[in-house]
């Protein structure tokens, strides 16, 4: 801290988090493997975000579609045409608005009910904790495609479905993660004091146990991003994705329903797998050098 | 190795044992060994009662899906229901599914009417060839490059291998799947597209298991591909934890030469935390080969659970479903009790 006339508690608490956050800035900076995953995934999101802008939604419409029948590439269609004439460039710019809703929403269930788990567990520990352990761990253990598989196939197809089967899968994870960091930042001596001086549960664990654990949770949150778009694309290309959307799934699995790996098509194969390729490398990448800047132990490991 | 945490793990259930006489067991195994089989029985009862609740809670009623398509009596549906034993109350039904499972009698398949567990046994050799022999390389061929990525970490060789390794672990199985179809079997048609044994091929065991290895090229090569990344950084990393300790200095300062010091020293203590890893990673396996075989047609147990999803044929779901993740806990207690007998350091503790 530098010499400042005296501040309030809450400024000289922002001014600790803004020099903190700079400090871990710098460290990821200094990742070049870090820095272009960034730098991916920023212009994936920003051409997710702008799709509407660059191509018009009619491009998707069925009954609109102007092109041939799995059309080879052309001037007019840079990434040739699907089955029924639409260009299969529109369809995977279009489909990474879903790929990426679906995956960021259902990681941030799935990080909600870790951490919460975790943190509780963790904290309160007793019959609670050891419930909680066990269900986390049974929940790690079993294979989750064949989970999600199962209570799609029981609940029904919708993008809401899909986002809480993703999420009830994958949180598992993330509490084993907290639980092990909140065990941690228990025994150290401030938050005795903060016992001492009579902080409550509540206190404790929202003001100095989660503090001390998002930074994990930041870093396993990239991490499980790649993951939930994969099983999102798994779950879309098996046919139980949403029928009513298009994500790079749902267009996988209407190009090997219609025969595009028979046709030679691989201009309808090609682009929304390289989408996903991309996607799930660059959020891989920055989750690794977040890793490695939050996780002291990886650090100087540079990836 | 699991859990270091909390001191009232398994105490409930371990007590009686440990207060039973004539234990001969005095290293404490017996203790590990029932708190890990009592934790795989609580889980394989979750598992059940898990199944019986979404399939037959929240699936509800499957006489409407049996029917949809012809008209049906009231009196043909009462009929129906009490085949399948959907009038006896729930609590009822629950004890003969339980029975049922343990009995290995697991009702008839909707979409072939046959017993499903004479269509796991016909379809249980397809899987295990295909993921076992993709497993089996993915493994060997991940510690492998892991173990030397590690031991020159930063160097070009590591770098590269851990692009390649991350790159093709970033591909989604089935995308890969179709793409290897389209360049090695349509392209350039050295592979079969899909299926496990063509039909003209004559019925001798040469000839036989000639087909099926060459129709298991394609399957195997894009399971492997996809899975080695995960043992590859496993082993990297392991490496990488034993690489500054002092006895690989003391194993070079005896003159040994550097991949002596690798293979004789280091690679030995690294693979002990990989075990629990390797088995714990059963559940991506299981997940790797039901897209696989989708993508592939290969006639295993994988591909009847995907077809099984759009019939909807309620009862093989069901039974695949506790097989899957059955499977998957019992490898996990195997890794557990393995552990016992390579790592010294748990009998202590």
């Amino acid at each position: 801290m530098t010499t400042t006339t005296p501040v309030s508690p809450r400024a000289l608490l922002w001014a600790r988090r803004r020099q903190s956050l700079a400090r871990s800035w710098a460290a990821y900076r200094s990742q070049r493997t870090g820095m272009i995953g960034l730098v991916l995934l920023g212009t994936i999101v920003i051409l997710a975000v702008c799709a509407p802008i660059l191509i018009d939604e009619s491009a998707l419409s069925v009954t609109q579609a102007t092109g041939g029948r799995m059309a080879p590439p052309s001037a007019e269609y840079p990434l040739g045409t699907d089955e029924v004439g639409r260009s299969v460039l529109a369809l995977t710019l279009w489909g990474a608005r879903l790929s990426l809703i679906i995956g960021l929403t259902a990681t941030l269930v799935a990080i909600l009910i870790g951490t919460t788990v975790g943190v509780t567990s963790g904290h309160l520990g007793g019959w609670y904790g050891w419930i909680a352990l066990r269900v986390s761990d049974w929940f790690m253990v079993l294979p989750s495609l064949v989970v999600a598989i199962a209570l799609l196939a029981v609940l029904g197809r919708s993008m809401s479905t899909t986002i809480l089967v993703i999420a009830m899968v994958s949180w598992s994870g993330t509490t084993r993660l907290v639980r092990a960091q909140t065990l941690t930042v228990q025994s150290r001596p401030y938050l005795e004091r903060a016992r001492a001086l009579g902080a409550g549960h509540w206190h404790q664990m929202t003001k100095h146990i989660l503090p001390n654990v998002l930074p994990l949770v930041l870093a396993s949150a990239t991490l499980l991003v790649p993951s939930a778009i994969l099983m999102e694309s798994s779950l879309a290309w098996l046919g139980l994705g949403d029928p009513s959307v298009v994500s790079w799934g749902s267009i996988l699995n209407r190009a090997s329903s219609n025969g595009a790996v028979s046709a030679h098509a691989w201009w309808y194969l090609l682009p929304p797998g390289l989408a996903i390729l991309l996607v799930v490398l660059a959020f891989m990448m920055c989750g690794r050098a977040l890793e490695a800047v939050f996780n002291p132990r990886l650090r100087g490991e540079q990836g | 190795m699991t859990d270091s945490s909390s001191p009232v793990d398994g105490a409930s259930i371990e007590a009686p044992s440990a207060g039973r006489p004539g234990g001969r067991v005095s290293s404490g195994f017996g203790r590990y060994l029932l708190k890990h089989v009592g934790g795989a029985a609580v889980s394989l009862l979750l598992v059940l009662f898990s199944s019986f609740f979404i399939f037959r809670l929240i699936a509800g009623d499957p006489i409407d899906q049996l029917t949809k398509e012809r008209p049906v009596s009231p009196e043909q549906r009462a009929a129906m229901r009490a085949e399948l034993g959907l009038d006896q109350p729930l609590w009822q039904q629950f004890i003969d599914y339980i029975t049922g499972t343990l009995t290995m009698d697991l009702g008839e398949s909707f979409q072939y009417r046959r017993p499903i567990f004479d269509l796991i046994v016909e379809r249980l050799p397809a899987t295990l060839l295909l993921s076992g022999t993709g497993m089996v390389l993915a493994v060997l061929l991940g510690f492998w490059i892991g173990t030397r990525s590690g031991w020159k970490q930063g160097s070009r060789y590591d770098k590269g291998h851990v692009a390649t390794g991350l790159l093709l672990y970033s591909a989604p199985t089935f995308w890969l799947g179709m793409i290897v179809i389209l360049v090695f079997a349509r392209y350039m048609g050295l592979f079969p597209v899909n299926g496990m044994r063509s039909p003209s091929t004559p019925p001798d065991f040469w000839s036989q298991s000639v087909d099926i290895g060459y129709h298991l090229v394609l399957p195997v090569l894009t399971y492997t591909a996809v899975v080695y990344a995960g043992y590859l950084m496993i082993m990297r990393s392991s490496i990488l934890d034993e690489i500054g300790s002092d006895y690989l200095t003391t194993a070079r300062a005896k003159g040994l030469r550097d991949d002596e010091v690798r293979d004789k020293h280091a690679v030995p203590n690294a693979l002990l935390p990989t075990v629990t890893l390797v088995f714990l990673a059963l559940g991506s396996v299981v997940n790797g080969s039901i897209v696989t075989e989708a993508v592939f047609s290969w006639p295993g147990l994988g591909r009847l659970f995907v077809q099984s999803i759009f019939y909807p044929d309620r009862p093989v779901l069901q039974a695949l479903f506790v097989l899957f993740s059955s499977s998957t806990i019992l490898a996990v207690l195997c890794a557990e009790i393995l552990y016992w007998f390579i790592d010294p350091r748990i009998r202590r503790s």
